[in-house]
């Protein structure tokens, strides 16, 4: 690959992104019509992608990189191959018609322009997850898709359906990305590969690893709850609050299939063993038959497809999970027929509810003559998604029942495709036979053909469906076959027909399916009231799980926040203190670090006397019982330390301490005597005891982790670095004054920019005046408040400032 | 001399611990001046005593060459000194407002921010 293509590559890939932040601005000046110029950025990132069709097709890996974080080996390096390519052109292609749809669809919406916003950072991220080769890399798309989905569900963030729909798939997608990422991390700590390129080039390294099961189980917690798998499928359907550009991008066509693209891309590492074999179908295949016949329940068309579309990635899985060569192709067949037709349906869904009013399709019918460039593009859609001939839905499932029938348990595999494609036949039946043939039935809204902005999406995607099976061949050459290979690992040759070269079990398969769903449509209101039915029996589902779920993570929040932040600051203090303690005094005993016993301390006797006269002066602030008292004891033991900082070498220190001491008296008389408290201790006896429990024990804490720490040798290289280098380098004889002012600097700064703030804090304190007292109504507050204060507060203003400087 | 510094250092924490641990303003704020005398203090017997003599290099020299005590802890100590007080008359300023605008001294009762009947969080999304 030359260097201009990569950059070219790697700007489509981050295009995107320039685009959200532009997208606003546009639309400020251009309305509804900025959809025609922002849609070029997307159908741009399409083309540049379709120039590597043709090397891909034939085998070849693009491996644009760029190196963003090296210390981390964190690479913004991509891999482009048969399956990246095949999704990243999803991506980009119908992409370009949603933006062309949105802007139709919102027309005139306040919040347009966010809209596209959100729209490209999710495609930004799409195209991430599709192409990143980094695992970290990939993980991080792969999260900004469910913040991009969670903003886009939200949108309407007015209703609270939307509200819960949004946080509902945040959480479920958010939790598997979580478990993705512990995945990422341990196939990244067993084989030592960070990107995809080495990691595929190693088959066996996870295979045979012993943390092969850790690793499958997180994967697979990430690509289930992305690709609404049962029993995490139930966010899928509430997602359907989002406007429907949204639900037909990222809810049927694109994210929800990242699931199903991590397990495709981790396929030739993970995939082929039993228990791959075993769980993937066994979920893949419930998840069919759930979605299936949950879809049959549903009048609402968007519901109908949504839950369709849970099936449809539940085949995917069991198709995925086969790891059988013809399931496997099935599975990418069923891919692109499944994007094309279920992101035209959901536009469809789309302009009918905006143009009739109403999507319940027992409300409405006839609409063929109204809108019939829409009728045409859903019948289309529809054909595919029945899997009818001449479309690629066709193709795909007879491709996927040959391939079931290769299965070992390909009896039961195939009777549940059978099964799920009957179903979903009857679905697409009903999204199109209902809404446009039959009597005319009157709507909400007068319908009439929607704008092409509408109607060009649906008509693009469902014609593309069309063309892709009659030119099979060269489908099957450009796309299937390489896509393939990245699942197999190995080149796969691919040769697919429009029409089945003989009729053999996947014809018949199919007829037996249309069959079916034909039944199925004809007692559809039946098998409605049926499940409807069934349902309200269990009563219980996920949905109402999640429900209970976040209703008792409140509740337990709330217990705990009660029992641990009572309000009571004795209880924080009290606590804070006990742990100080038993942190000081545990290891002392438990690491055996306790002092040896010290000989008895040999001091001279005015040492003692200053001693004494710390002592006394603790006792009696402890003791004090009015004011003076207090302050006065406060400064004896104050100066007393100051004292023994003179006796012991430190000037310096005995220095300050005087003047900080003096000072702290001098305000702290100052406001004492505005205050009429008794700094007396007025609780019960035995709250005296306990408290003083607790002050022994940290205090001998710290006197035997102070012992302990002196018997140790002393390490002097620093102090000694200071001694030699003070007046040689720094020209300075006082060497404490000079490691203040000049080895330590920066930190004397700090100092002096803390006692700054503190002293505007003060300021400001006694400036702001009691304004806001009236929110505490309480009596006290206004009794406090009727004292003349003015005289007080400048009183202890100006020597509080005077200390500062 | 560190022993028995440690023991008296022991006190102070104690002393300090328990006045913080009292319901009543004043009180705390006493055993907080006390905590700052309590750490400056452990900070400099940690870095070893020696008597009487600075740390000095003497006019014609250019190293020391006699035992001084250590400038390290002092010069530590030196900044916590100034921290700490600033800190502690920025909370007697604190509690001398504390008790104009609501009227107690008592840390209990002052429950403005965490009332007593606070209602419970939205349950909805």
């Amino acid at each position: 690959m030359t260097p201009a293509s990569t950059d070219l590559t790697i700007l489509a890939l981050l295009s995107p992104f320039a685009a959200a932040a532009i997208a606003p601005v546009l639309t400020r000046y251009l309305k509804h019509n900025a959809a025609w110029l922002l849609a070029v950025v997307p159908a741009l990132i399409f083309l540049q992608f379709a120039t590597m069709i043709g090397p891909v097709s034939e085998g070849a890996k693009i491996l644009p990189a760029l190196h963003w974080v090296p210390s981390y080996g964190v690479d913004l390096s991509y891999l482009i191959d048969g399956l990246a390519l095949t999704f990243a052109l999803l991506i980009s292609g119908i992409g370009t018609f949603i933006i062309l749809y949105a802007g139709g669809y919102l027309k005139g919406h306040p919040q347009q322009g966010r809209f596209f916003s959100f729209l490209f950072l999710f495609m930004g991220a799409m195209l991430g997850v599709v192409t990143a080769d980094n695992l970290i890399t990939l993980f991080i798309y792969w999260e900004l898709t469910s913040i991009t989905s969670f903003l886009l569900i939200g949108f309407d963030h007015l209703r609270a359906a939307s509200r819960r729909a949004a946080l509902q798939a945040l959480v479920v997608t958010g939790g598997g990305g979580l478990a993705l990422l512990a995945g990422f991390v341990t196939i990244i700590t067993v084989t030592g590969h960070m990107s995809l390129t080495e990691l595929l080039s190693d088959p066996e390294a996870l295979r045979g690893s012993e943390f092969y099961l850790p690793i499958f189980l997180l994967v697979l917690g990430g690509a289930f709850t992305k690709s609404a798998q049962f029993p995490f499928h139930f966010w899928l359907p509430n997602a359907m609050e989002a406007p429907t550009p949204v639900s037909a991008f990222l809810h049927s066509a694109t994210m929800v299939k990242a699931g199903v693209y991590l397990l495709m891309r981790l396929h030739p590492v993970l995939g082929d063993t039993e228990l791959w074999t075993t769980v993937l179908p066994l979920f893949g295949g419930a998840t069919l038959l759930v979605g299936t016949i949950l879809g049959m329940r549903q009048t609402d068309l968007k519901l109908m497809l949504a839950y369709t579309t849970v099936a449809s990635l539940g085949l995917l899985v069991m198709l995925t999970g086969t790891s059988v060569n013809k399931a496997l192709e099935g599975a990418v067949l069923y891919l692109l027929a499944h994007s094309l037709f279920k992101g035209a349906l959901f536009m469809v869904a789309g302009t009918i509810d905006h143009e009739a009013g109403t999507r319940d399709i027992t409300r409405l019918g006839g609409l063929r003559g109204a809108m019939p460039v829409t009728f045409v593009a859903a019948s289309l859609a529809a054909l595919s998604m029945c899997g009818l001939p001449p479309f690629i839905g066709f193709i795909a499932k007879e491709i996927l029942y040959e391939g079931t029938l290769e299965v070992g348990s390909g009896l039961v595999v195939t009777a549940v495709a059978v099964l799920g494609n009957a179903l979903m036949f009857a679905i697409a039946a009903a999204v199109v036979l209902k809404p446009f043939f039959g009597p005319k039935v009157e709507t909400p809204k007068h319908a009439h053909e929607g704008p092409v902005l509408l109607f060009a999406g649906p008509v693009a995607l469902s014609v593309t469906g069309l063309v892709a099976a009659l030119l099979a061949h060269t489908t099957g050459e450009l796309f299937v076959a390489p896509t393939l290979s990245s699942l197999l690992g190995e080149a796969a040759h691919v040769e697919l027909h429009l029409v089945p070269a003989h009729v053999g079990m996947p014809l018949l398969l199919s007829l037996v399916t249309v069959a079916l769903g034909v039944g199925f449509y004809l007692s559809l209101a039946r098998v409605r009231g049926a499940i409807a039915g069934a349902l309200t029996a269990i009563g219980w589902g996920p949905d109402k799980g999640f429900d209970q779920f976040v209703a008792g993570l409140v509740m337990i929040a709330t217990a705990v926040t009660r029992g641990v932040q009572r309000g009571r600051m004795q209880t924080y203090m009290t606590a804070v203190f006990a742990i100080t303690a038993l942190s000081l005094l545990l290891p002392l005993a438990l690491a055996d670090g306790l002092p040896e016993m010290p000989s008895f301390p040999e001091f001279r006797f005015y040492e003692w006397g200053i001693f004494a006269i710390a002592v006394v002066g603790l006792a009696a602030v402890l003791t004090a019982a009015n004011r003076l008292t207090a302050i006065v004891s406060l400064g004896i033991q104050g100066f007393a330390v100051a004292l023994i900082f003179m006796l012991f070498g430190a000037p310096d220190l005995s220095f300050t301490q005087f003047m900080v001491e003096t000072l702290s008296v001098v305000i702290l008389a100052l406001v004492m005597t505005r205050l009429d408290l008794t700094p007396a201790d007025h609780r019960p006896f035995a709250a005296k005891v306990a408290t003083a429990i607790i002050a022994s024990a940290v205090g001998a804490g710290f006197m035997l982790t102070l012992m302990s720490i002196t018997q140790r040798p002393f390490d002097t290289r620093l102090s000694e670095f200071f001694a030699e280098y003070s007046r040689v380098i720094a020209h300075g004889r006082n060497i404490v004054n000079v490691i203040i002012v000049d080895f330590r600097g920066f930190d004397t700064l700090g100092e002096i920019a803390v006692v700054v703030l503190t002293g505007l804090c003060v300021l400001a304190l006694i400036r702001v005046r009691t304004r806001t007292t009236s929110e505490f109504d309480d009596g006290a507050g206004e009794e406090a408040l009727a004292k003349p204060q003015d005289l007080s507060n400048r009183a202890v203003h100006a020597p509080v400032l005077e200390a500062k400087g | 001399m560190e022993t028995g510094l440690s023991v008296l250092i022991g006190l102070f924490f104690a002393v300090s611990v328990y006045l913080m641990l009292s319901r009543h303003l004043v009180r705390i704020l006493l055993g907080i001046a006390i905590l700052g005398n309590a750490v400056n203090l452990l900070i400099f017997t940690a870095g070893r005593l020696t008597r009487e003599v600075p740390p000095l290099i003497p006019e014609h020299l250019y190293t020391l060459v006699t035992e001084t005590a250590n400038p390290l802890p002092q010069a530590l100590v030196l900044t916590a000194i100034v921290i700490s007080f600033s800190f502690f008359a920025f909370l007697l300023v604190l509690a001398f407002r504390a008790y104009q605008e609501l009227g107690t001294d008592d840390a209990n009762e002052m429950r403005v921010a965490e009332p007593e009947d606070d209602p419970l969080p939205p349950q909805g999304y």
